[in-house]
Protein backbone atom coordinates (compact mmCIF):
# COMPACT_ATOMS: atom_id res chain seq x y z
CA UNK A 1 0.00 0.00 0.00
CA UNK A 2 2.64 2.40 1.01
CA UNK A 3 4.29 1.70 -2.79
CA UNK A 4 1.12 2.54 -4.43
CA UNK A 5 0.55 5.74 -2.41
CA UNK A 6 4.32 6.63 -3.47
CA UNK A 7 3.59 5.91 -6.60
CA UNK A 8 0.52 8.18 -6.99
CA UNK A 9 2.21 11.08 -5.13
CA UNK A 10 5.47 10.95 -7.25
CA UNK A 11 2.93 10.58 -10.69
CA UNK A 12 2.49 14.39 -9.05
CA UNK A 13 5.97 15.06 -10.13
CA UNK A 14 7.00 12.89 -12.66
CA UNK A 15 4.18 14.72 -14.50
CA UNK A 16 5.41 18.06 -13.93
CA UNK A 17 9.37 17.62 -14.76
CA UNK A 18 8.14 15.45 -17.81
CA UNK A 19 6.09 18.59 -18.82
CA UNK A 20 8.69 20.19 -18.19
CA UNK A 21 11.70 18.70 -19.91
CA UNK A 22 9.11 18.85 -22.87
CA UNK A 23 8.60 22.64 -22.69
CA UNK A 24 12.33 23.20 -22.94
CA UNK A 25 12.59 23.87 -26.38
CA UNK A 26 10.07 26.77 -26.45
CA UNK A 27 12.28 27.68 -23.39
CA UNK A 28 15.15 28.04 -24.86
CA UNK A 29 13.49 30.35 -28.05
CA UNK A 30 12.02 32.71 -25.46
CA UNK A 31 11.75 33.87 -21.90
CA UNK A 32 9.36 33.03 -19.18
CA UNK A 33 8.49 36.61 -18.83
CA UNK A 34 8.07 37.00 -22.85
CA UNK A 35 5.86 33.58 -22.74
CA UNK A 36 3.82 34.88 -20.03
CA UNK A 37 3.00 38.37 -21.15
CA UNK A 38 3.11 38.29 -24.60
CA UNK A 39 -0.40 38.43 -26.47
CA UNK A 40 1.41 37.72 -29.81
CA UNK A 41 0.64 34.03 -31.21
CA UNK A 42 2.36 33.19 -34.60
CA UNK A 43 3.39 29.49 -34.33
CA UNK A 44 4.79 29.75 -38.05
CA UNK A 45 7.23 32.26 -36.85
CA UNK A 46 8.17 31.01 -33.59
CA UNK A 47 6.38 33.33 -31.52
CA UNK A 48 4.05 32.22 -28.74
CA UNK A 49 2.73 34.44 -26.27
CA UNK A 50 0.60 32.67 -23.61
CA UNK A 51 -1.05 35.67 -22.08
CA UNK A 52 -4.39 35.87 -23.72
CA UNK A 53 -4.72 32.35 -22.69
CA UNK A 54 -3.82 32.93 -19.37
CA UNK A 55 -6.32 35.43 -19.21
CA UNK A 56 -9.03 33.54 -21.01
CA UNK A 57 -8.70 31.17 -18.29
CA UNK A 58 -8.50 33.80 -15.35
CA UNK A 59 -12.03 35.16 -16.86
CA UNK A 60 -13.90 31.74 -17.15
CA UNK A 61 -13.04 30.43 -13.72
CA UNK A 62 -13.51 33.67 -12.85
CA UNK A 63 -17.01 34.36 -13.72
CA UNK A 64 -18.14 30.48 -12.91
CA UNK A 65 -17.00 31.07 -9.03
CA UNK A 66 -18.91 34.77 -8.88
CA UNK A 67 -21.99 32.77 -10.47
CA UNK A 68 -21.69 29.34 -8.38
CA UNK A 69 -21.17 30.27 -5.39
CA UNK A 70 -24.21 32.72 -4.16
CA UNK A 71 -26.11 29.60 -5.61
CA UNK A 72 -24.69 27.20 -3.92
CA UNK A 73 -24.55 28.64 -0.61
CA UNK A 74 -28.05 29.43 -0.46
CA UNK A 75 -28.90 25.67 -2.15
CA UNK A 76 -27.26 24.00 0.53
CA UNK A 77 -29.09 26.01 3.37
CA UNK A 78 -31.67 25.45 2.13
CA UNK A 79 -31.28 21.89 2.01
CA UNK A 80 -29.97 21.16 4.79
CA UNK A 81 -31.79 23.87 7.80
CA UNK A 82 -35.15 25.08 6.43
CA UNK A 83 -36.32 21.72 3.49
CA UNK A 84 -38.21 19.07 4.93
CA UNK A 85 -36.45 15.83 4.92
CA UNK A 86 -39.04 14.45 2.48
CA UNK A 87 -37.75 17.42 0.06
CA UNK A 88 -34.17 16.54 0.82
CA UNK A 89 -34.42 13.68 -0.39
CA UNK A 90 -36.02 14.27 -3.22
CA UNK A 91 -33.63 17.34 -3.86
CA UNK A 92 -30.17 15.42 -3.23
CA UNK A 93 -30.58 12.39 -6.17
CA UNK A 94 -30.89 15.76 -8.64
CA UNK A 95 -27.83 17.87 -7.34
CA UNK A 96 -25.67 14.05 -7.47
CA UNK A 97 -27.02 13.27 -11.25
CA UNK A 98 -25.88 16.89 -12.16
CA UNK A 99 -22.32 15.63 -11.32
CA UNK A 100 -22.75 12.71 -13.24
CA UNK A 101 -23.22 13.89 -16.40
CA UNK A 102 -20.86 14.15 -18.95
CA UNK A 103 -19.05 17.25 -19.55
CA UNK A 104 -19.74 17.25 -23.50
CA UNK A 105 -23.37 17.30 -22.71
CA UNK A 106 -23.16 20.37 -21.01
CA UNK A 107 -21.09 21.77 -23.81
CA UNK A 108 -24.26 20.94 -26.08
CA UNK A 109 -26.62 22.64 -23.48
CA UNK A 110 -24.28 25.60 -23.93
CA UNK A 111 -24.14 26.08 -27.45
CA UNK A 112 -27.70 24.92 -28.06
CA UNK A 113 -29.44 27.31 -24.64
CA UNK A 114 -26.87 29.49 -23.24
CA UNK A 115 -25.48 30.49 -26.42
CA UNK A 116 -28.61 32.11 -28.14
CA UNK A 117 -30.33 33.30 -24.56
CA UNK A 118 -26.33 35.50 -24.23
CA UNK A 119 -27.07 36.64 -27.76
CA UNK A 120 -30.23 37.28 -28.43
CA UNK A 121 -31.60 38.28 -24.96
CA UNK A 122 -28.42 39.56 -22.53
CA UNK A 123 -26.00 40.53 -24.42
CA UNK A 124 -27.85 43.49 -26.20
CA UNK A 125 -29.00 45.07 -23.29
CA UNK A 126 -24.88 46.21 -23.31
CA UNK A 127 -23.14 45.58 -26.10
CA UNK A 128 -24.02 46.13 -30.22
CA UNK A 129 -23.06 42.76 -31.03
CA UNK A 130 -22.18 39.39 -29.40
CA UNK A 131 -22.49 36.14 -30.97
CA UNK A 132 -23.08 34.22 -27.79
CA UNK A 133 -19.43 32.65 -27.85
CA UNK A 134 -18.14 34.16 -24.76
CA UNK A 135 -16.30 33.74 -21.52
CA UNK A 136 -19.45 34.20 -20.04
CA UNK A 137 -20.92 31.72 -21.85
CA UNK A 138 -18.14 29.40 -20.46
CA UNK A 139 -18.70 30.70 -17.16
CA UNK A 140 -22.36 29.68 -16.75
CA UNK A 141 -21.62 26.33 -18.21
CA UNK A 142 -18.85 25.90 -15.64
CA UNK A 143 -20.75 27.33 -13.11
CA UNK A 144 -23.21 24.49 -13.71
CA UNK A 145 -20.75 22.09 -13.78
CA UNK A 146 -19.23 22.74 -10.73
CA UNK A 147 -22.44 23.19 -8.54
CA UNK A 148 -23.14 19.52 -7.46
CA UNK A 149 -19.37 19.50 -6.47
CA UNK A 150 -19.53 22.64 -4.05
CA UNK A 151 -23.02 21.75 -3.10
CA UNK A 152 -22.35 18.83 -1.45
CA UNK A 153 -19.68 19.51 0.27
CA UNK A 154 -21.30 22.50 2.02
CA UNK A 155 -24.20 20.36 2.65
CA UNK A 156 -21.20 17.75 4.57
CA UNK A 157 -20.03 20.92 6.25
CA UNK A 158 -23.55 22.80 7.17
CA UNK A 159 -24.74 18.53 8.50
CA UNK A 160 -21.83 18.06 10.79
CA UNK A 161 -22.37 21.74 12.37
CA UNK A 162 -23.71 20.42 16.14
CA UNK A 163 -26.95 21.17 16.62
CA UNK A 164 -26.18 22.56 20.60
CA UNK A 165 -24.38 25.19 18.63
CA UNK A 166 -27.56 26.52 16.65
CA UNK A 167 -29.48 25.97 19.50
CA UNK A 168 -26.89 28.09 21.53
CA UNK A 169 -27.86 31.16 19.27
CA UNK A 170 -31.81 30.45 19.11
CA UNK A 171 -31.43 30.40 22.75
CA UNK A 172 -30.63 33.70 23.09
CA UNK A 173 -34.01 34.61 21.43
CA UNK A 174 -32.01 34.81 17.67
CA UNK A 175 -34.36 34.34 14.93
CA UNK A 176 -33.31 31.24 12.31
CA UNK A 177 -32.30 33.16 9.70
CA UNK A 178 -29.87 35.53 12.07
CA UNK A 179 -28.34 31.64 13.49
CA UNK A 180 -27.96 31.15 9.87
CA UNK A 181 -26.06 34.08 9.00
CA UNK A 182 -24.11 35.22 12.06
CA UNK A 183 -23.02 31.74 13.42
CA UNK A 184 -23.90 29.07 10.83
CA UNK A 185 -22.47 30.53 8.10
CA UNK A 186 -19.33 32.10 10.11
CA UNK A 187 -18.53 28.45 11.20
CA UNK A 188 -18.77 27.35 8.06
CA UNK A 189 -16.92 29.21 6.16
CA UNK A 190 -13.84 27.08 6.41
CA UNK A 191 -15.47 25.00 4.68
CA UNK A 192 -17.19 26.88 2.45
CA UNK A 193 -13.35 28.39 1.15
CA UNK A 194 -11.99 24.82 0.46
CA UNK A 195 -14.96 23.59 -1.35
CA UNK A 196 -14.64 26.66 -3.80
CA UNK A 197 -11.08 25.77 -3.83
CA UNK A 198 -11.89 22.36 -5.08
CA UNK A 199 -14.37 24.10 -7.39
CA UNK A 200 -11.98 26.48 -8.91
CA UNK A 201 -9.03 23.58 -9.23
CA UNK A 202 -11.69 21.64 -11.46
CA UNK A 203 -12.81 24.33 -13.09
CA UNK A 204 -9.24 25.50 -14.49
CA UNK A 205 -8.76 22.10 -16.23
CA UNK A 206 -12.58 21.93 -17.49
CA UNK A 207 -11.89 21.25 -21.33
CA UNK A 208 -14.78 20.12 -23.87
CA UNK A 209 -17.35 21.53 -22.52
CA UNK A 210 -15.88 25.56 -22.14
CA UNK A 211 -13.88 24.77 -25.83
CA UNK A 212 -17.45 24.29 -26.89
CA UNK A 213 -18.99 27.39 -26.30
CA UNK A 214 -16.67 30.19 -25.37
CA UNK A 215 -15.68 31.18 -29.20
CA UNK A 216 -11.70 29.99 -28.99
CA UNK A 217 -10.63 33.44 -29.86
CA UNK A 218 -6.75 34.11 -29.00
CA UNK A 219 -7.44 37.17 -27.87
CA UNK A 220 -7.17 39.14 -24.10
CA UNK A 221 -11.33 39.43 -23.02
CA UNK A 222 -12.27 42.90 -21.74
CA UNK A 223 -15.54 42.16 -21.18
CA UNK A 224 -17.89 39.53 -20.12
CA UNK A 225 -19.41 39.21 -23.68
CA UNK A 226 -15.49 38.74 -25.54
CA UNK A 227 -14.41 35.09 -27.21
CA UNK A 228 -11.85 33.68 -24.91
CA UNK A 229 -9.34 30.91 -25.15
CA UNK A 230 -8.69 28.96 -21.60
CA UNK A 231 -5.32 26.91 -22.25
CA UNK A 232 -6.96 23.45 -21.75
CA UNK A 233 -9.00 24.42 -25.27
CA UNK A 234 -5.65 25.54 -26.88
CA UNK A 235 -4.23 22.48 -26.17
CA UNK A 236 -7.71 19.80 -26.80
CA UNK A 237 -7.82 21.84 -30.27
CA UNK A 238 -4.44 22.20 -31.30
CA UNK A 239 -2.07 18.84 -29.93
CA UNK A 240 -2.13 16.49 -32.62
CA UNK A 241 -2.65 18.89 -35.18
CA UNK A 242 0.34 21.12 -36.95
CA UNK A 243 3.21 19.16 -35.85
CA UNK A 244 5.32 19.95 -39.14
CA UNK A 245 5.40 23.73 -37.26
CA UNK A 246 8.91 23.68 -35.26
CA UNK A 247 8.56 23.96 -31.61
CA UNK A 248 4.04 24.08 -31.65
CA UNK A 249 4.21 20.57 -29.81
CA UNK A 250 6.81 22.22 -26.75
CA UNK A 251 4.29 25.27 -26.60
CA UNK A 252 1.26 22.79 -26.19
CA UNK A 253 3.27 20.94 -23.42
CA UNK A 254 4.69 24.62 -22.12
CA UNK A 255 0.69 25.47 -21.91
CA UNK A 256 0.23 22.28 -19.95
CA UNK A 257 3.20 23.10 -17.18
CA UNK A 258 1.17 26.61 -17.34
CA UNK A 259 -2.15 25.04 -16.14
CA UNK A 260 -0.11 22.66 -13.94
CA UNK A 261 1.70 25.22 -11.93
CA UNK A 262 -1.35 27.72 -11.91
CA UNK A 263 -3.40 24.88 -10.20
CA UNK A 264 -0.52 23.74 -8.04
CA UNK A 265 -0.02 27.32 -6.73
CA UNK A 266 -3.45 28.11 -6.29
CA UNK A 267 -4.12 25.16 -4.19
CA UNK A 268 -0.47 25.67 -1.74
CA UNK A 269 -2.07 29.49 -1.61
CA UNK A 270 -5.77 28.24 -0.28
CA UNK A 271 -4.01 25.84 1.74
CA UNK A 272 -2.13 28.63 3.86
CA UNK A 273 -4.97 30.77 3.84
CA UNK A 274 -7.53 27.69 5.01
CA UNK A 275 -5.23 26.98 8.04
CA UNK A 276 -4.92 30.61 8.68
CA UNK A 277 -8.90 30.67 8.74
CA UNK A 278 -9.28 27.63 10.67
CA UNK A 279 -6.95 28.35 13.43
CA UNK A 280 -8.80 31.87 13.53
CA UNK A 281 -12.24 30.75 13.88
CA UNK A 282 -12.84 27.24 14.83
CA UNK A 283 -11.73 25.06 17.97
CA UNK B 1 -47.22 22.97 46.16
CA UNK B 2 -45.00 25.98 47.29
CA UNK B 3 -45.82 29.40 49.27
CA UNK B 4 -43.31 30.87 46.04
CA UNK B 5 -44.77 32.37 42.97
CA UNK B 6 -44.82 30.40 40.43
CA UNK B 7 -42.27 31.48 37.63
CA UNK B 8 -43.02 28.45 35.04
CA UNK B 9 -46.22 26.64 35.52
CA UNK B 10 -46.60 23.07 33.40
CA UNK B 11 -50.39 21.68 32.82
CA UNK B 12 -51.21 18.31 31.53
CA UNK B 13 -47.60 18.49 29.50
CA UNK B 14 -47.43 15.26 26.83
CA UNK B 15 -44.59 15.23 24.58
CA UNK B 16 -43.66 12.91 21.58
CA UNK B 17 -41.06 12.67 19.90
CA UNK B 18 -40.95 10.37 16.94
CA UNK B 19 -44.18 8.25 18.03
CA UNK B 20 -42.70 7.54 21.79
CA UNK B 21 -44.48 9.33 24.56
CA UNK B 22 -41.63 10.76 26.76
CA UNK B 23 -43.25 12.79 28.90
CA UNK B 24 -46.74 12.09 30.28
CA UNK B 25 -49.18 14.43 32.23
CA UNK B 26 -47.07 16.55 33.86
CA UNK B 27 -48.03 19.35 36.07
CA UNK B 28 -45.98 21.64 38.28
CA UNK B 29 -45.02 24.77 39.31
CA UNK B 30 -41.86 25.71 39.29
CA UNK B 31 -40.87 28.82 41.81
CA UNK B 32 -39.52 32.24 41.62
CA UNK B 33 -36.18 33.09 42.48
CA UNK B 34 -34.82 29.88 43.46
CA UNK B 35 -32.90 26.37 42.04
CA UNK B 36 -34.72 23.87 41.13
CA UNK B 37 -33.09 20.49 39.93
CA UNK B 38 -34.85 18.10 37.74
CA UNK B 39 -33.34 15.07 39.00
CA UNK B 40 -33.77 10.97 37.29
CA UNK B 41 -32.07 8.64 35.41
CA UNK B 42 -30.88 8.49 32.04
CA UNK B 43 -33.37 9.00 29.32
CA UNK B 44 -36.27 9.48 31.75
CA UNK B 45 -37.31 12.58 30.04
CA UNK B 46 -35.23 15.94 32.44
CA UNK B 47 -33.58 17.58 29.30
CA UNK B 48 -36.28 16.66 27.24
CA UNK B 49 -38.81 18.79 30.10
CA UNK B 50 -36.47 21.81 30.39
CA UNK B 51 -36.23 21.97 26.40
CA UNK B 52 -40.34 22.41 26.35
CA UNK B 53 -39.80 25.67 28.69
CA UNK B 54 -37.98 27.56 25.78
CA UNK B 55 -39.34 25.34 23.01
CA UNK B 56 -36.22 24.39 21.66
CA UNK B 57 -38.00 21.08 20.29
CA UNK B 58 -39.01 23.59 17.49
CA UNK B 59 -36.31 22.81 15.82
CA UNK B 60 -36.62 18.75 16.09
CA UNK B 61 -39.20 17.53 12.97
CA UNK B 62 -41.01 15.05 14.60
CA UNK B 63 -41.81 15.94 17.83
CA UNK B 64 -45.29 16.92 19.56
CA UNK B 65 -46.19 18.96 22.48
CA UNK B 66 -49.79 19.46 23.98
CA UNK B 67 -50.57 20.61 27.13
CA UNK B 68 -49.50 24.41 28.65
CA UNK B 69 -46.66 25.85 29.81
CA UNK B 70 -46.78 29.05 31.48
CA UNK B 71 -44.27 31.48 31.97
CA UNK B 72 -45.11 34.49 33.61
CA UNK B 73 -48.89 33.54 32.80
CA UNK B 74 -47.80 33.73 29.47
CA UNK B 75 -48.56 30.37 27.27
CA UNK B 76 -45.89 29.45 25.12
CA UNK B 77 -46.96 27.35 23.64
CA UNK B 78 -49.96 29.46 22.08
CA UNK B 79 -49.68 30.35 18.29
CA UNK B 80 -49.47 33.99 18.98
CA UNK B 81 -46.77 34.00 21.25
CA UNK B 82 -43.46 35.19 19.66
CA UNK B 83 -40.52 32.69 20.35
CA UNK B 84 -37.93 34.57 20.05
CA UNK B 85 -39.52 36.68 22.98
CA UNK B 86 -39.89 33.58 25.02
CA UNK B 87 -36.31 32.41 24.55
CA UNK B 88 -34.68 35.81 25.40
CA UNK B 89 -36.85 35.41 28.95
CA UNK B 90 -34.23 32.46 29.52
CA UNK B 91 -30.90 31.88 29.46
CA UNK B 92 -29.50 28.23 28.51
CA UNK B 93 -26.41 26.45 29.89
CA UNK B 94 -25.92 22.98 27.52
CA UNK B 95 -24.43 20.00 28.78
CA UNK B 96 -20.84 21.37 26.98
CA UNK B 97 -19.77 24.44 26.12
CA UNK B 98 -20.58 25.58 22.66
CA UNK B 99 -18.81 29.21 22.20
CA UNK B 100 -20.23 30.79 19.26
CA UNK B 101 -17.25 30.82 16.65
CA UNK B 102 -16.20 34.43 17.19
CA UNK B 103 -14.35 36.35 19.98
CA UNK B 104 -14.82 36.60 23.75
CA UNK B 105 -16.30 39.87 23.55
CA UNK B 106 -18.71 39.11 20.96
CA UNK B 107 -19.81 36.25 22.33
CA UNK B 108 -21.09 37.94 24.68
CA UNK B 109 -22.64 41.31 22.81
CA UNK B 110 -24.10 38.30 20.15
CA UNK B 111 -27.45 38.41 22.42
CA UNK B 112 -27.08 42.34 23.30
CA UNK B 113 -26.72 43.24 19.30
CA UNK B 114 -29.33 40.76 18.10
CA UNK B 115 -32.14 42.47 20.08
CA UNK B 116 -30.97 45.75 19.04
CA UNK B 117 -28.25 47.09 21.24
CA UNK B 118 -25.75 48.81 18.84
CA UNK B 119 -23.76 51.39 20.59
CA UNK B 120 -20.49 50.07 21.98
CA UNK B 121 -20.20 51.86 24.94
CA UNK B 122 -24.16 50.02 25.78
CA UNK B 123 -22.30 46.85 25.08
CA UNK B 124 -19.03 47.51 26.47
CA UNK B 125 -20.86 47.85 30.05
CA UNK B 126 -22.83 44.52 29.23
CA UNK B 127 -20.31 42.48 28.67
CA UNK B 128 -17.86 43.86 31.52
CA UNK B 129 -21.00 43.50 33.94
CA UNK B 130 -21.67 39.84 32.33
CA UNK B 131 -17.89 38.67 32.77
CA UNK B 132 -17.57 40.02 36.19
CA UNK B 133 -21.10 38.13 36.91
CA UNK B 134 -19.61 35.24 35.97
CA UNK B 135 -16.04 35.63 37.53
CA UNK B 136 -14.20 35.76 33.95
CA UNK B 137 -13.47 39.26 34.00
CA UNK B 138 -10.11 38.85 35.24
CA UNK B 139 -9.17 35.91 33.16
CA UNK B 140 -10.16 37.42 30.33
CA UNK B 141 -10.13 41.48 30.61
CA UNK B 142 -6.79 41.27 28.35
CA UNK B 143 -8.03 39.58 25.63
CA UNK B 144 -11.69 40.72 25.02
CA UNK B 145 -11.01 40.06 21.28
CA UNK B 146 -9.10 36.62 21.19
CA UNK B 147 -11.30 33.60 19.78
CA UNK B 148 -13.73 32.36 22.53
CA UNK B 149 -12.49 28.69 21.45
CA UNK B 150 -9.30 29.29 22.96
CA UNK B 151 -10.62 29.46 26.68
CA UNK B 152 -10.43 26.47 28.70
CA UNK B 153 -13.20 24.54 29.32
CA UNK B 154 -14.54 25.18 32.54
CA UNK B 155 -13.92 29.17 31.20
CA UNK B 156 -15.62 28.39 27.90
CA UNK B 157 -18.94 27.77 29.92
CA UNK B 158 -19.08 30.60 32.34
CA UNK B 159 -18.36 32.35 28.99
CA UNK B 160 -21.82 30.78 27.56
CA UNK B 161 -23.25 32.04 30.76
CA UNK B 162 -22.40 35.29 30.21
CA UNK B 163 -23.82 35.07 27.17
CA UNK B 164 -26.92 33.87 28.17
CA UNK B 165 -27.22 36.38 31.10
CA UNK B 166 -26.22 39.19 28.84
CA UNK B 167 -30.14 39.08 27.06
CA UNK B 168 -31.39 39.71 30.60
CA UNK B 169 -33.67 36.65 31.12
CA UNK B 170 -35.62 35.59 33.71
CA UNK B 171 -35.07 31.99 34.05
CA UNK B 172 -31.61 30.59 33.57
CA UNK B 173 -31.92 26.54 32.03
CA UNK B 174 -29.17 24.30 33.37
CA UNK B 175 -28.67 20.97 31.45
CA UNK B 176 -26.06 19.16 32.75
CA UNK B 177 -24.26 22.44 32.67
CA UNK B 178 -21.16 21.00 34.58
CA UNK B 179 -20.91 17.60 33.36
CA UNK B 180 -18.14 18.02 30.99
CA UNK B 181 -16.38 20.27 33.76
CA UNK B 182 -13.21 19.49 35.69
CA UNK B 183 -14.35 19.69 39.91
CA UNK B 184 -12.90 22.95 40.20
CA UNK B 185 -14.63 24.68 37.42
CA UNK B 186 -17.93 22.30 38.36
CA UNK B 187 -18.09 24.45 41.83
CA UNK B 188 -17.16 27.85 40.06
CA UNK B 189 -20.32 27.06 38.47
CA UNK B 190 -22.37 25.84 41.29
CA UNK B 191 -21.57 28.51 43.44
CA UNK B 192 -22.69 31.11 40.62
CA UNK B 193 -26.11 29.21 40.69
CA UNK B 194 -26.26 29.41 44.00
CA UNK B 195 -25.27 33.74 43.84
CA UNK B 196 -27.62 33.78 40.41
CA UNK B 197 -30.68 32.44 42.19
CA UNK B 198 -31.42 35.87 43.84
CA UNK B 199 -31.84 37.39 40.77
CA UNK B 200 -33.37 34.62 38.84
CA UNK B 201 -35.40 31.47 38.38
CA UNK B 202 -32.87 28.67 38.11
CA UNK B 203 -33.73 24.93 36.61
CA UNK B 204 -31.37 22.49 36.50
CA UNK B 205 -31.45 19.19 34.70
CA UNK B 206 -28.61 16.78 36.57
CA UNK B 207 -27.76 13.23 37.37
CA UNK B 208 -25.51 14.18 40.06
CA UNK B 209 -27.59 14.08 43.51
CA UNK B 210 -24.81 15.64 45.60
CA UNK B 211 -24.92 18.61 43.32
CA UNK B 212 -28.34 18.41 43.36
CA UNK B 213 -28.18 18.95 47.45
CA UNK B 214 -25.37 21.43 47.06
CA UNK B 215 -27.27 23.74 45.12
CA UNK B 216 -31.28 22.85 44.68
CA UNK B 217 -33.85 24.58 46.81
CA UNK B 218 -36.67 22.16 45.43
CA UNK B 219 -36.09 18.95 43.35
CA UNK B 220 -38.41 17.23 40.92
CA UNK B 221 -37.89 13.58 40.86
CA UNK B 222 -38.87 12.34 37.17
CA UNK B 223 -39.06 8.33 36.10
CA UNK B 224 -39.93 7.03 32.99
CA UNK B 225 -41.60 10.22 31.68
CA UNK B 226 -43.63 11.13 34.87
CA UNK B 227 -43.04 13.70 37.63
CA UNK B 228 -42.85 10.89 40.51
CA UNK B 229 -41.98 13.34 43.36
CA UNK B 230 -41.38 17.10 43.79
CA UNK B 231 -40.75 18.96 46.84
CA UNK B 232 -37.85 20.77 48.81
CA UNK B 233 -34.23 19.47 48.32
CA UNK B 234 -34.47 18.53 52.46
CA UNK B 235 -37.49 15.97 51.88
CA UNK B 236 -36.85 14.73 48.59
CA UNK B 237 -33.12 13.32 49.53
CA UNK B 238 -33.65 12.60 53.35
CA UNK B 239 -37.54 11.73 53.64
CA UNK B 240 -39.26 10.90 50.16
CA UNK B 241 -42.58 9.87 50.15
CA UNK B 242 -42.64 7.52 46.81
CA UNK B 243 -40.91 4.15 46.35
CA UNK B 244 -39.56 4.99 43.80
CA UNK B 245 -37.63 8.11 45.36
CA UNK B 246 -36.07 5.91 47.98
CA UNK B 247 -35.10 3.64 45.17
CA UNK B 248 -33.24 6.27 43.56
CA UNK B 249 -31.80 8.36 46.14
CA UNK B 250 -30.31 5.03 47.15
CA UNK B 251 -28.80 4.21 44.39
CA UNK B 252 -30.76 1.44 43.08
CA UNK B 253 -32.26 2.60 40.01
CA UNK B 254 -29.65 3.86 37.83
Amino acid sequence: MLLFTVLSVSLVFIIGIGLYYKSIPVLQNSTWWHLLTSSVWKPLKGLFGFYPYIMGTLWVTGIAIIIALPLCVLTSLYIVEYAHSRVRRILMPFVNLLSGIPPVIFGVWGVLFIIPLIQDHIAPHFVEFSTGYSVLAGGIVLAVMIFPLIVSIINEVLRTMPQELKDASLALGATKWETVKKVILRKALPGIIAATVLAISRAFGETIAVLMVCGNNAVVPHSVFDAGYPLPALIANNYGDMMSIPLYDSALMFAALLLFIIILLFNIISRIILTRLERRISA
Amino acid sequence: MTKDKAHISVQDLNVHIGGNHILKDINIDIPNKSVTSIIGPSGCGKTTLLKTFNRLHDTAADVKVTGKVLVDGEDIYDPNTEITHIRKKMGLLSQRPYPLPMSIYDNVAYGPRIHGIRKKQDLDIIVEKQLKATALWNEVKDRLNSSATRLSIGQQQRLCLARGLAVGPEIILGDESTSALDPVSTSIIEDLFVKLKQDYSIVLVTHILRQAARVSDYIIFVYNGRIVEYGKTEQVLRDPHEELTKEYVKGYIV
